[in-house]
């Protein structure tokens, strides 16, 4: 491989590692708030996307409105499913949770193949297709889109987290349900919240990479798989971990698809999953207890 | 095993018998050899999910394993069809201890996504190693399944073959879950750390039976590829995983004869109808989600209580009017 192929390859990479991160985050933000693993959590992104293509395409409103709107659609998705789903399971245990959420993720699938269609469909780019030469690679106006999405989400979330007391009573269920209740946090109120926001973190990725990727019915199980597997490589619940991992991950699945072995691009970041959980199940930034804590 | 199993299985034995007599359209059995066969990947999947708490969300890998392996292993090495479907199973026990290993030791979801994953790698390895499986066009030529001299070659011979293996799978599982791990796998169900304190291995009995379950998975697609001499990936695909697990679910996870029950109605029931086809993802969704939130014991025993409510609501009705 050429320097100048490697270096595509790269850029490549990092796009599409943004949105395994983003996916990543929308399952630590659940996992955090209520030990669940969202099997849903890829369907978030597809109807990101799907919602903008409608939204832009069909409704005709422009882009700068196309992409909040699709958001709080997709918002709204994730609170119909806490509440209508998740919530009135009586006796929630691992088991029924995931045959819940993939039960979920297959019924939206199956809701919009019906409602829109199976064929793929484009978005256009959010500025100008004019490609930024950098050393002989090609960089898309979009991919700085996605890039610049990226970061405003990790630093946004980050500050979330850290200063606002919604924030801080999520991380304090995320640590002790009952002491957090005891203290006078509305739990359940939180935990609609985190199904909230990760809906919306994903439903932002799902806009962002459709004018490059495009998007149709079946892209959420593959991007949930990839997620979740940036997901354990950056240690499960922890974020910062799992925009680095998306990156890993990412680049690793763009080098494979330029070298000989390009038919088994797919299955790099399940390959990558099925190696941490054997060596270091906690993830390279996991604390050697993460895996293990967690009831669900 | 308990009396009443023991005469469950009589009946299913007698009924077996006389099935083929009573099915005239030639079809009809040929749809009973595919609920024979899935039945015993269900058996495997209904010890998993309901005993051991764990769910695999990639067994139509094992399966797809068991008839890949089975048919290379003939049309190209020229194995005898026995050797071929032995090693196949072995093949699989093999792939399932590294799959479980790592996520059994763990606890709660990760079994769900590392099979899950194990699925995907499979599937794509089945469409791209087109030198080794023949690639999305498929493999053909399988020979027909013969045990010593004896060959299968009609559907009937095929039909008792099948359902002979299914009672057998069906007695070894029932016999498991009244043995020592079948305690050890409940108890863990209700209280793993106090079970583990107790001195019971929780990791080692779901392990043993994560590998049973993708054995008799194996074993199930080496008669599929024995039995249709033709083989393409798209049969083992995620949605047949799904179509699995609802089998499993629908019939109540911690019920061995309800996964039998959950495979014949939802083998049978999408042959009569392109509903199924056309809606495959609303209809099998939705039913996973119904299941677990109204009645997770299975729709037997739901419709044993709609059954009942409907009995006593009309009873209180009547009342109603006498009053």
């Amino acid at each position: 491989m050429s320097g100048e192929l490697i270096l595509q390859l790269l850029f490549t990479g990092i796009t599409v590692g943004c949105i395994y991160g983003l996916v990543a985050i929308g399952f630590n933000i659940i996992y955090n708030a209520t030990g669940i693993i969202n099997f849903a959590q890829g369907e978030f992104v597809m109807l990101g996307g799907m919602c903008a293509v409608w939204l832009h395409g069909d409704v005709g409103l422009p882009m700068f409105v196309t992409f909040p709107a699709a958001v709080l659609i997709v918002t709204g998705v994730g609170i119909l499913l806490e509440r209508l789903i998740i919530r009135p399971v009586k006796n929630p245990n691992v088991l029924s949770m995931i045959i819940i959420t993939i039960g979920a993720s297959i019924f939206i699938k199956g809701a919009v193949m019906i409602i829109g269609g199976k064929q793929t469909f484009p978005l256009p780019h959010f500025s100008s297709e004019e490609p930024i030469r950098i050393g002989g690679a090609a960089i898309l106006p979009q991919d700085l889109w996605v890039l610049g999405i990226t970061a405003a989400i990790v630093v946004g979330l980050g500050l979330f987290f850290e200063r606002t007391l919604t924030g801080k009573a999520i991380r304090a269920c995320a640590f002790n349900r009952r002491a957090a209740s005891l203290v006078g946090i509305n739990v359940s109120w939180m935990v609609l919240l985190s199904f909230a926001l990760s809906a919306a973190v994903g439903a932002a990725a799902g806009v962002a990479v459709t004018p490059i990727t495009l998007i149709s019915y079946d892209r959420g199980t593959m991007l949930a798989l990839k997620g979740f597997s940036a997901a354990v490589l950056g240690g499960l619940g922890n974020s910062t971990g799992a925009v680095v991992a998306g990156f890993v991950i990412g680049i690793l699945e763009s080098l494979s698809a330029g070298s000989p072995l390009s038919h088994y691009k797919d299955a790099v970041a399940l390959v990558v999953l099925m190696g941490v959980l054997f060596v270091r199940p906690s993830g390279l930034f996991g604390g050697a207890e993460a895996g293990r804590l967690k009831k669900f | 095993m308990g009396k009443l199993n023991g005469l469950a299985i009589l009946i299913l034995i007698a009924i077996l018998a006389i099935l083929p007599k009573l099915l005239t359209n030639p079809y009809h059995i040929s749809l009973m050899i595919f609920v024979g066969i899935y039945c015993l990947i269900t058996l495997g999947l209904s010890l998993l999910m309901g005993y051991a708490g764990q769910i695999s969300l990639g067994h139509a890998a094992f399966y797809g394993i068991g008839a890949y392996a089975t048919g290379i292993l003939t049309t190209k090495w020229g194995l005898p069809v026995e050797l071929a479907m032995v090693l196949a199973v072995l093949i699989a026990a093999g792939l399932a201890l590294i799959v479980g290993i790592p996520a059994l030791r763990l606890r709660g979801h990760y079994l769900g996504m590392a099979t899950l994953a194990f699925g995907v790698i499979v599937y794509v390895f089945f469409e791209a190693a087109v030198d080794f499986t023949g690639g999305p066009t498929g493999l053909a030529g399988i020979p027909f399944l013969k045990v010593g001299r004896f060959q299968f070659d009609s559907d009937l011979k095929f039909y008792y073959g099948v359902w002979v293996l299914v009672v057998l799978v069906l007695i070894l599982a029932l016999n498991i879950v009244h043995s020592r791990i079948g305690r050890a796998l409940r108890s863990i169900h209700s209280a793993e750390t106090a079970t583990s304190a107790m001195g019971v291995d929780a990791s080692k009995y779901k392990i043993q039976v994560f590998v049973l379950s993708a054995c008799t998975a194996s074993l199930a697609g080496g008669l599929y590829a024995h039995y249709m001499m033709y083989i393409s990936p798209t049969s083992f695909g995620f949605r047949f995983s799904i179509t699995l697990v609802t089998m499993v679910a629908m019939g109540g996870m911690s019920n061995l004869w309800g996964a039998m029950a959950g495979t014949c109605l939802l083998t049978i029931l999408p042959e009569t109808s392109s509903v199924f086809e056309d809606y495959f993802l609303l209809i099998y969704g939705g039913i996973l989600i119904v299941i677990m939130m109204f009645v997770p014991q299975g729709f037997l025993v739901g419709l044993g209580q709609l059954i009942q409510r409907l009995y006593t609501g009309s009873k209180r009705q009547k009342r109603v009017t006498v009053g």
